[in-house]
């Protein structure tokens, strides 16, 4: 290679890291289905850029594509990152549409439960493609101990990505972030309640410090 | 791989078919041979262990394979159960017979969601109940 050209790459390579390094990060909130992903990311987008990310409910699978709120500028103890978080569906192995006929219709199950099995497809291909780094959200009322937590942490660490652990719904009588910080000891836990917004300041800060 | 009972047959056996399939098999498979193996295997109804499981590379592409195989009242999944990878893993007992250091050497059980229920598992057992339907 000539020394033109070995300059040129070189030019080439220092320019695309501090263009990279403006570039929002990508953080995707990953989690079981009703961990409560989307209203920790309705309640992150709200609080710094006053406009929600999605749809809350109670019914599995509410979320059903993976959606991003982009340039979100979160600043604490002088640091800031700006990220676009992106919700995505709860992640399983398996969707039944008969759980749904509960609560609708028999042809809107079918519907829901074809919509989820695709947003579960789409969030696992963001995760091997597309983001920068990781926010996995649990419930703190049941146990974390699944298999599809174990896979999705151990798939996550094989990416190298930054992960942190959110143990929600600390509000629940049941809550045990203990459970929790005894099954993933290797990640940082931070417990909080997004529906109630109970300890944000230390979302805040670690999304900054992680993230940052 | 042998094919799997079926219950509509009149003159198939009653029973749930179990395939224990070797590492040195899947060595020698991409990643896709490795999950349309799987995928087939608990289509037919069977139960399909794995000796070595999957890396999670490997682990995400079966996860986004099966949503895309999903149906609703036919194939609504499937059960995963995995032992748990440590750092003792390597000095097991199973580790040392089989003389593996592979980070991958872990046993794995998949089944159709509909039929296989994890009754209990920890790190060196896996307990469940297999159904017909």
């Amino acid at each position: 290679m000539g020394l033109f050209t070995e300059l040129k790459d070189s030019i080439s390579r220092v320019t695309e890291r501090l263009f990279s390094e403006q570039e929002p990060k990508r953080i995707g909130i990953y989690g079981p289905p009703n961990a409560g992903k989307t209203t920790l990311a309705n309640r992150i987008a709200r609080d710094w850029t006053g406009d929600a990310v999605g749809t809350e409910s109670h019914i599995p699978h509410e979320t059903r594509r993976a959606r991003r709120k982009e340039g979100v500028e979160i600043e604490r103890n002088g640091k800031t990152v700006t990220i676009d978080i992106v919700d995505t569906p709860g992640v399983t192995t398996k969707v039944d549409y008969e759980e749904f006929t509960d609560e609708m219709e028999e042809d809107d199950a079918i519907r829901r439960s074809r919509e989820a099995t695709e947003g579960v497809a789409e969030a696992m291909h963001w995760l091997r493609e597309d983001v920068d780094g990781v926010i996995y959200v649990l419930d703190s009322a049941e146990d974390p101990i699944t298999q599809v937590n174990t896979m999705l942490i151990g798939i996550i660490e094989s990416r190298d990505l930054p992960v942190l652990i959110f143990a929600n719904k600390i509000d629940l009588d049941e809550s045990s972030v203990k459970r929790i910080e005894d099954a993933f000891p290797q990640h940082k836990t931070v417990p909080l309640s997004a529906k109630e917004g109970e300890n944000m300041d230390e979302v805040y800060e670690s999304i900054a410090e992680y993230f940052g | 791989m042998p094919k799997a009972t079926n219950a509509d047959e009149p003159d198939a056996p009653d029973g749930v078919q179990i395939d224990l399939i070797s590492g040195e098999r899947m060595d020698g498979m991409a990643t896709m041979e490795k999950i349309r193996m799987i995928l087939d295997g608990v289509h037919e109804g069977n139960i399909v262990i794995l000796e070595e499981g999957l890396t999670p590379d490997e682990e995400s592409r079966l996860i986004e394979v099966t949503m895309s195989e999903i149906s609703p009242n036919e194939f609504n999944g499937i059960e995963i159960e995995t032992y748990p990878r440590s750092d003792t893993r390597d000095s097991s007992l199973l580790g040392r017979i089989m003389g593996s250091n592979e980070s991958t050497a872990k046993l794995t059980v998949i089944g159709p969601a509909n039929q296989i229920e994890t009754l209990h598992k920890d790190e060196t057992l896996i307990s469940a109940l297999v159904s017909r339907d």
